[in-house]
C-alpha cells in the first residue's frame, strides 16, 4: 500500500508538518510544558512577551525548554487592547528572536470575554504588514472581517471557535466553513477548543489547523490529552481528504441481501 | 555626580549618568540572558546596546519570553 500524501502546512512559505499549533501557557511548571507540548508533535509554539520580573529571576527560561532550535516559536500580542501595544509587542518580539517576523496578532476587546476588537486587529494588521511581519491573526468568525483580513495580506486568518480559555468547542460551524471556503491563505481555528473532537471538528470543516492552549494544559493529564489532540487533528484532516459519505433519510444496508437462507 | 532618574519596566530608577544599555543589563543580572530592551518605545538592537547611552527621563522596557497562548 501506498502511504497516504497530504501537503504540509504552509503558512507564508514555510512548512509544517504538524497541523496542530500549542500554546505554553497554563502549565504547572516547564516540565510539564515541555513533556506535554513534545507529545504534542507541534512544530509550532505560541508564547508571550513580558517585562522581566528584576530582582527576582529566576534560571530557566521559556526558551531553554521550548528551544528556537527545535520549534518555530510564535509570539503572541495576547494582553494587548489597542493596535500600538500589540505593534510594540511584535517588535520587541522579533528583536527577542534575532529577526524572526512571524507573529500571532491578537488584540482584545475586554477582559470579560477576551474577544478580539477587530477594528484595533485591522489596524494592527496594517502596520505590521507594512513593517515586513508575517502575520496570522486571531479574529472573529465573521467571514468578512476575515476577507478583510486575507485582502490586506495576512499569513494566516485564525477565527475562534468560542471564547478563549472557554473549552465550548466550535460555536459556529457554518461560519468557519463560510471562511474556509473562502479563503485562499490558511484558516486555522484559535481559541475555544476543549477536547479531541472539537480539534477533529475542526479540521473536518476544513481548515488548515487548530491552534490550543487551555485544552492540553487544564487537562487533568496534560500529556495524554496532547497525544489525543494530535490524533483527532490528523483523523479530522484525513477524514475531510476523505470526503464522508452521503448522509441518508433510510437505512442502507452494509451486508448484501442476495443469497440469504431464509430467501 | 547627579544621578539619572529613568523608568525601567515602569518603575523609577536611579543611574549614573553616561551608563550604557548594556551596562545596566549587567547591573541587573541580566547578562547573556535572552531578553529585549525598547527606550521610549524604541527597539534598541542588542548590537547597539554597548553604545546607547541612558539620559534622564528615558522609559526603558527590558522584556523576555513567557508561557502564553
Amino acid at each position: 500500500m501506498t502511504a497516504l500524501h497530504d501537503a504540509p502546512l504552509t503558512v507564508a512559505g514555510r512548512e509544517f508538518r504538524s497541523r496542530l499549533l500549542v500554546g505554553t501557557g497554563k502549565y504547572k511548571d516547564f516540565d510539564e510544558a515541555g513533556a506535554a507540548i513534545s507529545e504534542s508533535g507541534a512544530d509550532v509554539v505560541t508564547f508571550a512577551v513580558r517585562r522581566t520580573n528584576l530582582g527576582q529571576e529566576s534560571g530557566t527560561n521559556l526558551l531553554d525548554v521550548v528551544s528556537p532550535d527545535r520549534y518555530t516559536l510564535l509570539p503572541n500580542t495576547a494582553g494587548c487592547y489597542n493596535a500600538r501595544d500589540a505593534v510594540r509587542t511584535c517588535r520587541l518580539a522579533r528583536e527577542l528572536l534575532d529577526g524572526h517576523n512571524l507573529v500571532k496578532l491578537e488584540v482584545l476587546g475586554d477582559d470579560d470575554t477576551l474577544y478580539p476588537n477587530v477594528i484595533e486587529t485591522l489596524k494592527a494588521a496594517q502596520t505590521l504588514i507594512d513593517d515586513g511581519f508575517d502575520v496570522m491573526v486571531y479574529t472573529s468568525d465573521d467571514p468578512i472581517v476575515a476577507h478583510e483580513l486575507e485582502a490586506m495580506g495576512c499569513a494566516a486568518i485564525m477565527p475562534l471557535g468560542s471564547l478563549i480559555g472557554s473549552g465550548h468547542g466550535i460555536q459556529n460551524p457554518h461560519n468557519l466553513r463560510l471562511i474556509v471556503e473562502r479563503s485562499s491563505v490558511p484558516v486555522l481555528v484559535d481559541a475555544g477548543i476543549g477536547t479531541a473532537s472539537d480539534a477533529a471538528m475542526a479540521m473536518e470543516l476544513g481548515c488548515d489547523g487548530v491552534l490550543l492552549n487551555s485544552a492540553i494544559a487544564h487537562a487533568r493529564d496534560p500529556v495524554r490529552m496532547a497525544r489525543a489532540m494530535q490524533q483527532a487533528v490528523q483523523a479530522g484532516r484525513d477524514a475531510f481528504l476523505a470526503g464522508r459519505m452521503p448522509r441518508r433519510q433510510s437505512a442502507d444496508p452494509s451486508t448484501p441481501f442476495a443469497g440469504r437462507i431464509n430467501g | 555626580m547627579t544621578q539619572h532618574a529613568i523608568q525601567l519596566n515602569g518603575e523609577p530608577k536611579s543611574l549614573a549618568p553616561d551608563t550604557s544599555a548594556l551596562e545596566l543589563i549587567e547591573q541587573l543580572g541580566l547578562g547573556g540572558r535572552r531578553i529585549a530592551v525598547e527606550i521610549n518605545e524604541e527597539i534598541v538592537p542588542r548590537s547597539r546596546l554597548a553604545d546607547t547611552r541612558l539620559a534622564h527621563d528615558d522609559k526603558v522596557e527590558i522584556v523576555h519570553a513567557i508561557g502564553g497562548g
